[in-house]
This record gives structure tokens, C-alpha cells and sequence, in this order.
């Protein structure tokens, strides 16, 4: 099954994380179809409540199980081995709560009273790590689930969570500390303790979605920074998206020859070719500071020394064939 | 294609001296920052005197306006070129603080001592889920009743969905309000035969939450429910009057969106929920649109030419700048379309909601003069 390897082999669960309007749920999902190639069996998982993977696929919204979603990108450019499975599964504090007093206690009515008199709410203010925690905790069983009676095989070959956003990834994942400041000891903290031990293992890396504009790479570069401050997490890859094809070599975007430019458009069987020439030549010196902006910005994110894929901006907008493409720039690429 | 919307006159709305509290909501990632700074910006220049209130702020754009540390009062803006008796003041908020504060005006000291430092307090104000919009709202209404400024600007919590910030007041009053916080706040009263269920059900329920939290904690949360429950009622009434301040007149919501299908669909969930709530709406400004000077040519007939271009054998060279620019045209008249669309659909839903667009732009906006063009391009008279 070691077909080909890749930047992050040995990890099992990939934590998506990106500042608001950078694709996070985009990239996710790309590198969920990505992870499943042929024979390999992958979870995508949604921790908001924004139903954005559904959106994502067309599908009915998820509820709170896991549902096969789409198939992967197919074996190795074999077009006769076709990909493996995702699933999708939209996690809540509540249903993460319920299940947590089902699995450890065997309380699940006893946890659906409790849900009715606003024990949610309050268990979560009480202790405001304790759903990132029982979140954290059920991608964290997922991705260490293993098939029943086999003992050895993983139900999944990678989960992939589609995480808070990076101003609150490092809080997010830092639940022991988090759940430690309130809960001393108790189940919660040894339940804390047992997550924290798979998200700081080298099983877990933490992926940044980014766009090359200053706010989101300045927050991703912060994210990272905090990240690094946390014992045993692994940050893993940058992810470019939306990038701008250079198009052309610096020099000639700027002041292009005006009437050469005109002279071309009229060969071309256009009309009013002055003004056309002129405006489209504002078009390609506004397209060139993006460029460059962009080098600057990736400059900037190559000096974190994590590596750096880049996914390009589909204008069409995202549908599933786009998502195929961007999942198999990702398998290119080496990030899956 | 759809109707168009009627212009929001951004200039109409702050010149208006009975606008008191204009309030930018959006999901994350749109700009709202940066727009609530815009308007309280030309609002001041145009001889308002302003306050911005804002949340979280990007670095940048903070220093841009001078605020360096988030010390929860409003700090007078320097290099505002200021019309008539006009001035620009922004601060940060400071949840914690603020909550503090309110704290301290409604206990006695040793009483609110008491309460600032239990664990559970501390967890409360700092990181409950609809603290920091609680706490937002409290701002404005102290702001506004300081009567100091004739102009509020809020800039609303960055959170996921624009319309926590409506809620999550609501949802603070609901839990500090709650059958099970009331039950924990007053254990045990034995002896009347009605309570028995509620003390089978109680009983159940701290024992589920002891096996969850341990028993220290529940024992820090009865404490400080205990301590706080004098001060309670105030809160209350205090989160019902800043909810009346956003239904009065003299407030405006603007509704901040990127062209994008996400971003309009949480701006259309929130236009309607004002609607429900009996909020004014002023309308929606739409981010970060790509405009494009020739904009008459279509991205089929672009990409046609730079084929014809291509296929020709006259200077196979010479046309490399024209084909790139064909191409590249083609392209971002793909993106400007697709926004469109987007928009349109928003439109057709909303057709009475006015609508003023921003152009995107190349680099983020971090000064004053950026600032100031951003707020010309949003009241309509372009760059």
C-alpha cells in the first residue's frame, strides 16, 4: 500500500487550519480526496457546525455520524484503479458530549437530559476547553479507531479535520493545558491527556491554509510561531491557495508598448484598439503588483522553513471537478 | 441578469446627524475592520465626532490608527484632517475588563473581590462562547450613554457567523439565567414534597458533572453563582436595554460581505434576522469586488483573440504582451462574472436592500491614506 511516498507519511490525523477566507474547508476537503487513493479510506472531519463539506459536495447537511461522501483520487495515474472512499462527519460539542458520556459512562439518556436543561452550555463555560477537548477527542478516537477483531488494522488510513480558524487553532489544540487550569484531576483531565498524547505525537500534523496577502500570511507566520510554542505539535505544510499565475517574465508586465499592443489586438479582429490597448494594459500592470506582492508574501512564508504547496485560484468557482483538481495539485505536489 | 439594487449612500448616512450608532457585521474574513475604520474615518473628516469601536484588529491596521495596546479606552486618532468640529477617537476592546468593570460598579468591593477571583469567573469572562460579543455590546452602550461622541462606529466580534453577534448576548443571559444555574445555586431545600423530583433530577446531574469536571470545580461554580446572583438581575436588564439601543432610529447595521457564495448566504441569513428583529438595516456593502477597465470585452471574445493571436504566423513574438493580456482578462472577467452572479442572487432575494460595492485591492489597506481612498471608493466617487 506504500505506493509512493509522500511529505507526511506516518500521519494519521491532518489538522486544517486557516484564517477566515482563505478556502480552509476547500483545502480540507481537496486533501481528503487526495489522501484517498486506491484501496485507502479517509474521514473528513467538520468541527463549526457550518455544514461547509456538505455545501462543499452537494450533499444533504451531515448529521452527527459518518457518511461516505465522495471517492478519492484515482490509484497512482491508473485510470482502471479507481479511488478510495472519504466519509464525512460533522462533529458538535453536544453530540461529542453525548458520545463521551455513552462511551465511557454508558450515560447516553442520562447525557440527553442533561443536554435539555442547557448542560452544554454550561459544562462548556465551566470548563471552555472542555468542548475542544471532546471535539479534539472524537477525531482523535477516529484516527486511532481500528477495525474490530482485527486488532491491528486502522479503520481509517488518515482522518482529515477541518479545524477552527488559525487565531484560535493554538487554544484549540493546547487542551491539556487549557482543561488542566480548571479540571485538577478527574475524567476530563484523563481524557485530555489521552487526546493531548495523539495531537503532540508525530501522527498529527497541523497544515496552514494561507493566501499570498499580508493579514493571512502575517497570521499564519503567528500561527506557526504559536504552534512551535507547544510541546511535541508538529506544524506540517503551508498551503497556498488562490495563487496568481505569473503569466509572464516580471519585466514585460510593466509599461507594455502601447501601439505594439494596439497593432496586435486589431490582427486579432478587435475594434477600438487604443483605448482597449490602454486599459488592458492598466489590467496587466494592476495583475504585475499582485505578482509581486505575492513573491514578497511568499518569501515572507518560505522563511518559516515549513514546506509550501501552492493551489491556484479557480475562477469558475469550486465544484467537485475543481476539488479533483486541486486534490490531484496536492498528490503532485507531495502532500499527499 | 437581475435587477439593481438601489446605491447605499454611505455619505447621506454619516452626514445624517441623527445616526448615533452604526454597527458593520459580517462573517469572518470580509473586512469589517477595515471598512468600520473607513466610515468612522470620513464620518470624522465630514465633521462628526467619532468613536470605533473594533474588536480585533490586525496589527497593521491598529497601528494605523495609532492603538498600540488593547487598553479598552478610546484613544484620539492622530493625522485626521478633520472637517468643521470633527474628530476620529478608536479603541480596543478589553473583555475581560469590561466584564471586570461591570462587576465592580455592581458589588461591593469585598463582595467583588470575591468573585473576580474564582477559577470559574475567571474561565467565564475570558473565554465563554459569547462573552466577547456580550462584552462588545455592554462597550457600545457605554459609550453611547457616555454621550461623548455623536458617532459610534462598531466593528462586531470576529466570529463565525454574523449573526452570533446577535445572540450571543442572549445566550450569556440565558445560561447565567438557566434552570440548571438556578438549581445549583440553591441546593437542598428539603423538606417540600414538590422539590423531591427536582432533587432526584439534581442529584443526577452533579453527579454527572462531578464524573466529568471533578468535584472542585462544581463546588468554585455554586460559589461564584452564589456570589453573583445579587448582581444578576442587573445584567439582565443591561443586556435588554443595549438590545433596544440597536432596535432604536438612530442605529444603522451595515452588512459587510465578500462576492463570494459563503459570505453573501451568512449577509442574506443576517439581513433577514434584522428584519425579524426589528433592527435597522442601512445595507450592504460588498467587498473587494474586481473591477476591470475593459470591462466590455468579453472573457469568450478575449480568449478567442488570443487564440487567433496564437494560431497566426505574423510575429509569432511580437504578440507574446498581447496574448498575455488577452488571457489574463479573460480570466479575471471569469472571476468579475461569477461575482456578479453571486451578488445578483443576493439581489434578487433582497431587492429593497441598497447596496454599495468596495473594488478589491491589490494591497491591504494599513495608513491613513489608505483608509481615507477606501472610504471615497465606498461612498461612490471611485479612487
Amino acid at each position: 500500500m506504500t505506493a509512493r511516498d509522500t511529505d507526511w507519511d506516518g500521519v494519521r490525523l491532518h489538522v486544517v487550519t486557516g484564517k477566515g477566507g482563505t478556502g480552509k474547508t476547500t483545502v480540507a476537503a481537496a486533501l481528503a480526496l487526495a489522501l484517498a487513493g486506491s484501496g485507502r479510506k479517509v474521514l473528513l472531519i467538520e468541527v463549526e457546525g457550518r455544514q461547509g463539506i456538505a455545501r462543499l459536495f452537494d450533499s444533504p447537511p451531515l448529521p452527527y455520524a459518518e457518511r461516505k461522501i465522495a471517492i478519492g483520487q484515482g490509484g497512482n495515474g491508473n485510470a482502471s484503479r479507481p479511488g478510495g472512499d472519504v466519509y464525512a462527519l460533522a462533529i458538535d460539542p453536544e453530540g461529542a458530549l453525548l458520545d463521551y458520556l455513552a462511551m465511557f459512562y454508558g450515560m447516553r439518556s442520562a447525557g440527553k437530559a442533561l443536554t435539555r436543561v442547557g448542560m452544554v452550555d454550561f459544562a462548556t463555560a465551566i470548563a471552555p476547553g472542555l468542548s475542544d477537548v471532546l471535539v479534539t477527542g472524537k477525531a482523535t478516537e477516529a484516527a486511532r479507531r481500528r477495525v474490530a477483531g482485527t486488532g491491528s488494522r486502522y479503520v481509517y488510513d488518515a482522518v482529515v479535520m477541518d479545524a477552527p480558524p488559525t487565531g484560535r487553532i493554538g487554544r484549540f489544540l493546547n487542551v491539556t493545558t487549557e482543561v488542566s487550569d480548571l479540571a485538577k484531576v478527574g475524567p476530563v483531565r484523563a481524557h485530555a491527556d489521552t487526546v493531548a498524547n495523539v495531537i503532540r505525537s508525530p501522527q498529527t500534523a497541523v497544515h496552514f491554509v494561507c493566501t499570498l496577502e499580508e493579514m493571512p500570511v502575517q497570521e499564519t507566520l503567528d500561527g506557526i510561531a504559536e504552534l512551535r510554542k507547544i510541546k511535541g505539535i508538529q506544524v506540517g505544510g503551508v498551503i497556498v491557495n488562490m495563487a496568481r499565475p505569473a503569466l509572464l517574465a516580471g519585466d514585460l508586465h510593466q509599461a507594455p508598448d502601447l501601439p505594439a499592443l494596439a497593432a496586435a489586438l486589431a490582427a486579432a479582429g478587435l475594434g477600438d484598439t487604443g483605448q482597449l490597448a490602454a486599459d488592458l494594459a492598466a489590467e496587466l500592470a494592476e495583475h504585475a503588483d499582485r505578482v509581486e506582492l505575492q513573491d514578497r508574501e511568499r518569501a515572507e512564508l518560505d522563511a518559516a522553513g515549513q514546506p509550501i504547496y501552492e493551489l491556484p485560484l479557480i475562477t469558475e468557482g469550486i465544484d467537485l471537478a475543481a476539488l479533483h483538481r486541486l486534490a490531484a495539485e496536492l498528490r503532485d505536489q507531495g502532500a499527499a | 441578469m437581475s435587477a439593481t439594487p438601489p446605491r447605499l449612500e454611505i455619505d447621506r448616512l454619516i452626514d445624517d446627524r441623527r445616526t448615533r450608532i452604526i454597527v458593520c457585521c459580517g462573517s469572518g474574513g470580509v473586512g469589517k475592520t477595515t471598512t468600520a475604520a473607513a466610515i468612522g474615518l470620513r464620518a470624522a473628516e465630514r465633521g462628526r465626532q467619532v468613536c470605533v469601536l473594533t474588536v480585533d484588529p490586525a496589527r497593521r491596521l491598529a497601528q494605523s490608527m495609532g492603538l498600540t495596546s488593547l487598553d479598552n479606552t478610546p484613544r484620539r486618532v492622530e493625522g485626521v484632517e478633520a472637517g468643521g468640529n470633527g474628530s476620529l477617537h478608536a479603541m480596543m476592546l478589553d473583555m475581560k475588563r469590561t466584564f471586570d468593570e461591570i462587576v465592580e460598579a455592581h458589588a461591593d468591593p469585598a463582595r467583588a473581590a470575591q468573585i473576580l477571583a474564582n477559577p470559574f469567573y475567571q474561565s467565564l469572562s475570558s473565554s465563554f462562547a459569547g462573552t466577547q460579543e456580550y462584552m462588545a455590546m455592554e462597550k457600545l452602550g457605554q459609550l453611547r450613554r457616555s454621550d461623548e461622541w455623536d458617532l459610534i462606529v462598531v466593528d462586531t466580534p470576529p466570529s463565525r457567523s454574523a449573526l452570533d453577534f446577535l445572540d450571543a448576548p442572549e445566550r450569556l443571559g440565558r445560561f447565567l439565567d438557566g434552570r440548571l444555574i438556578r438549581l445549583l445555586a440553591s441546593p437542598v431545600r428539603a423538606g417540600r414534597p414538590f422539590t423531591k423530583v427536582i432533587n432526584a433530577g439534581f442529584t443526577m446531574m452533579t453527579g454527572a458533572l462531578t464524573k466529568l469536571l471533578g468535584g472542585q470545580l462544581l463546588r468554585d461554580a455554586q460559589t461564584f453563582i452564589t456570589a453573583f446572583d445579587t448582581l444578576f438581575g442587573g445584567f439582565r436588564e443591561r443586556a435588554d436595554a443595549t438590545y433596544r439601543l440597536l432596535q432604536a432610529p438612530g442605529t444603522a447595521f451595515l452588512v459587510v460581505a465578500a462576492p463570494e457564495p459563503d459570505a453573501l448566504r451568512e449577509a442574506a441569513y443576517f439581513v433577514e434576522r434584522l428584519g425579524e428583529e426589528r433592527m435597522p438595516l442601512a445595507g450592504l456593502i460588498l467587498n473587494r469586488v474586481h473591477r476591470l477597465p475593459a470591462s466590455r470585452l468579453s472573457a469568450p471574445r478575449s480568449l478567442a483573440a488570443a487564440e487567433t493571436l496564437e494560431a497566426g504566423t505574423l510575429e509569432p513574438d511580437g504578440h507574446q504582451v498581447a496574448v498575455a493580456a488577452l488571457r489574463l482578462h479573460a480570466e479575471r472577467m471569469t472571476l468579475s462574472e461569477r461575482e456578479q452572479r453571486v451578488a445578483g442572487a443576493f439581489t434578487s432575494a433582497h431587492p429593497a436592500v441598497p447596496v454599495a460595492e468596495v473594488a478589491a485591492l491589490p494591497v491591504d489597506v494599513h495608513d491613513l491614506k489608505g483608509l481615507r481612498r477606501l472610504a471615497k471608493d465606498l461612498a461612490g466617487l471611485g479612487r
